[in-house]
């Protein structure tokens, strides 16, 4: 908006940049890291595996009271003391030790919504090491616990790398002590190592659910088996393990020896296998199926067409002779928002018009859930894929003005921005009115194999009154 | 199917052993700090670290070493149902953990009369290395104390359910995983008195 031409329009600069750490800050830390995983996952993942509950409800609830907490805190931090923190949501020291906006604030805020995003990933894990129904293997598991399942390992050990880390920027605020201030003797760069150890695998901790969705919805629209059901299994594992170690290409340009560089590069590539072997598998499940064109299914298609320019994207940023020239640009913006509002955002819109006949027991109006999939679909492309174009241009990201060459883009992305806005109403309208007054749908609308379909919708209290017993893959479709 | 109250000691103590793991972790971020600057200023941390209390530090290590001995020792009573014993067990660990905070106590009040102590004056005059040095120790020390506290929350609310025998012989979970929320303490302790007090 403030973009949309050149000058200074609605905000100041500095309301500009408080504004994007904000947003960054509620977005990254409230809503996409536990989007998926926790309203989806806590709902479906003890459903899919057959149990009644996850290990430690009680446990689950006091991780929502402390993400409820930190919510509070994050928004408390836009109100009180010096103005609203002012950083990015990257907090990259030595500034923000220095910043007199409320850094803290946002900090703790992320401090405790990482100790909530902790307890549910240890929650899950024992879940489904303890709690499959008998008979469900590893390998009869559903693909959607799988990847909560690595999902939650990378919670579980990267959080805390990040939470200390935040601990220490605290005290730093408050003591001067200098672990990150060089005037102090301290070492800027160290700070943004130990946050991207946690916060690229946090870009994983987003998009392995969505993969996951994507992985229930695609069989159950084919009607045919997964392709490759193994294969995309240890891919969400596989990207786990690999994505806990790229975090130094967020650093190509801070300073670090040509090795580790080198290194870093070779490890994002190696990513992006298990990644790409997903999107093959989905393609190759629908090969001869028979496709039914239901509005979740025309989400997941969305999702994996932005996938992939947002992960071939990747590949540009994660070669060093590339990201050199587009580090910091509009291009990692697009890049990023491809990633996560085209991926793990449709990926929850998917999610969402999957399983609302499940969650309500009502249907929603299938054919306004087209259109706001189309709508959201063009706002989406029209808004970001000029981005690509004024980054590559050398428009630098979190600028406030810019110069004149790039008002055509900027321009394009404010109109994407509105119609984005339409579909999102659309979206929303159509789900609160089905909610309350839709056609009650059967248990099973979609004709789905696994577990949650073979139930009452909307699920009794304890899921199952009798837990079932599995004695066959969960994609068997004959 | 009749349905029982769902119980799982094996899943409670896995859980368990998961949390330990991402304390250690955040301990880990920290002993990464710890590497990186005593790498830097090698010389500071040097003269930094020999003004430290060596003798208060052997007295917790030995302090807490005993009393991981004891926590562990209350478990073994209580599976042998010797309810008495073990609520004493448990009580002498709480002793122990008191004794250490009353050490680290004095220790940080004597540091702080000497006018070291994190955004005083004197600490900004000191060397780079050296106010790192000190910052850490603060923070490290900090920290551990902290979860010492929690610890011994943990132990009394243990305390109290072996009392009214909510933990008995037949279930005895919680106890465990307070022993080893203890020995977690234990071990990190372990880890932090070399680094700060021996190697210098």
């Amino acid at each position: 908006m403030e973009l949309a031409q050149p000058g200074q329009d609605f905000l100041s600069a500095q309301s500009y940049n408080a504004v994007f750490t904000v947003h960054g800050v509620i977005m990254i830390f409230l809503v996409v890291i536990p989007g998926l995983a926790a309203v989806f996952g806590n709902l479906f993942m003890p459903i899919m595996i057959g149990a009644r509950d996850v290990s430690f409800p009680k446990l689950n609830l006091f991780s929502f009271y402390i993400y409820m907490f930190g919510a509070v805190l994050a928004v408390i931090s836009l109100f009180i003391g010096k103005g609203a923190p002012d950083t990015g949501w990257t907090f990259y020291a030595p500034y923000s030790t220095q910043s007199g906006s409320n850094v803290i604030a946002a900090v703790l805020a992320a401090f405790v919504l990482g100790f909530s995003s902790i307890l549910t990933g240890l929650n899950f894990i024992v879940t489904i090491h303890r709690l499959r129904a008998p008979g469900m293997t590893w390998f009869k598991m559903p693909l959607f616990p799988w990847s909560l399942y690595a999902t939650a390992w990378i919670q579980l050990l990267a959080t805390p790398i990040v939470g200390i880390t935040l601990l220490m920027l605290v005290a730093e605020r408050l003591f001067k002590i200098g672990f990150f201030d060089p005037n102090l003797g301290g070492d800027p760069i160290l700070f943004q190592h130990l946050f991207w150890i946690y916060s690229h695998p946090a870009v994983y901790v987003m998009i392995l659910p969505a993969m996951g969705v994507i992985t229930e919805i695609i069989p159950t629209f084919a009607k045919r088996k997964v392709f490759g059901y193994k294969a995309i299994a240890l891919s969400s594992v596989a990207i786990a393990a690999v994505g806990y170690l790229v975090w130094g290409h967020h650093m190509y340009t801070a300073g670090m020896s040509g090795t580790a560089r080198w290194f870093f590069s070779f490890l994002t590539f190696i990513v992006a296998v298990p990644s790409a072997i997903k999107v093959f598998n989905w393609i190759s499940t629908m090969y001869k199926g028979s496709i039914s064109l239901e509005p979740p299914f025309y989400f997941a298609m969305a999702f994996i067409f932005n996938f992939m320019i947002g992960g071939l994207t990747g590949l540009i940023l994660g070669s060093l002779a590339t990201d050199i020239h587009v580090h910091d640009t509009a291009f990692v913006v697009a890049h990023f928002h491809y990633i996560i509002f085209g991926g793990m955002g449709f990926a929850f819109l998917a999610a969402l018009h999957y399983w609302f006949p499940k969650i309500y027991g009502r249907m929603y109006n299938h054919k306004m859930a087209n259109w706001s999939c189309v709508t959201i679909f063009v706002g989406f492309t029209v808004l970001y894929f000029p981005q690509f174009i004024v980054g590559l241009q050398g428009m630098p990201r979190r600028y406030f003005d810019y110069l004149p060459q790039f008002q055509t883009g900027h321009f394009i992305s404010a109109i994407g921005a509105f119609i984005l806005g339409i579909g999102f109403v659309l979206v929303f309208m159509n789900l609160v009115r089905s909610a309350k007054t839709g056609k009650i749908a059967e248990s099973n609308p979609w004709g789905g194999l696994t577990l949650e379909w073979q139930i009452a919708s909307p699920p009794t209290v304890e899921n199952f009154d009798e837990i079932p017993v599995i004695t066959e893959g969960p994609y068997e479709y004959k | 199917m009749i349905h029982t109250e769902h119980r799982d000691d094996f899943g409670a103590k896995m859980g368990m052993w998961l949390f330990i793991f991402t304390e250690l972790l955040l301990f880990g971020g920290l002993f990464i700090v710890y590497a990186v600057y005593r790498s830097q200023y090698p010389d500071d941390f040097h003269i930094a670290a020999s003004q430290l209390n060596t003798f208060i530090g052997t007295i917790n290590t030995i302090v807490l070493l005993v009393s991981s001995m004891t926590v562990a020792m209350s478990i073994t009573a209580i599976q042998k149902g010797n309810k008495k014993l073990a609520m004493s067990l448990i009580a002498i660990t709480i002793i122990f953990a008191l004794v250490f905070m009353v050490n680290k106590y004095f220790e940080w009040g004597a540091k702080v009369h000497h006018g070291i102590y994190p955004g005083s004056e004197l600490m900004l005059t000191l060397k780079r290395g050296e106010l790192l040095f000190f910052s850490l120790y603060y923070f490290m020390t900090g920290l551990h104390a902290l979860h010492i506290i929690v610890g011994m929350i943990i132990l009394i609310v243990a305390f109290v359910k072996v009392k009214n025998s909510k933990i008995n012989n037949s279930d005895y979970v919680l106890l465990e995983n307070g022993g080893l929320y203890w020995h977690l303490v234990d071990l990190i302790w372990i880890f932090l008195f070399p680094l700060l007090y021996l190697i210098s």
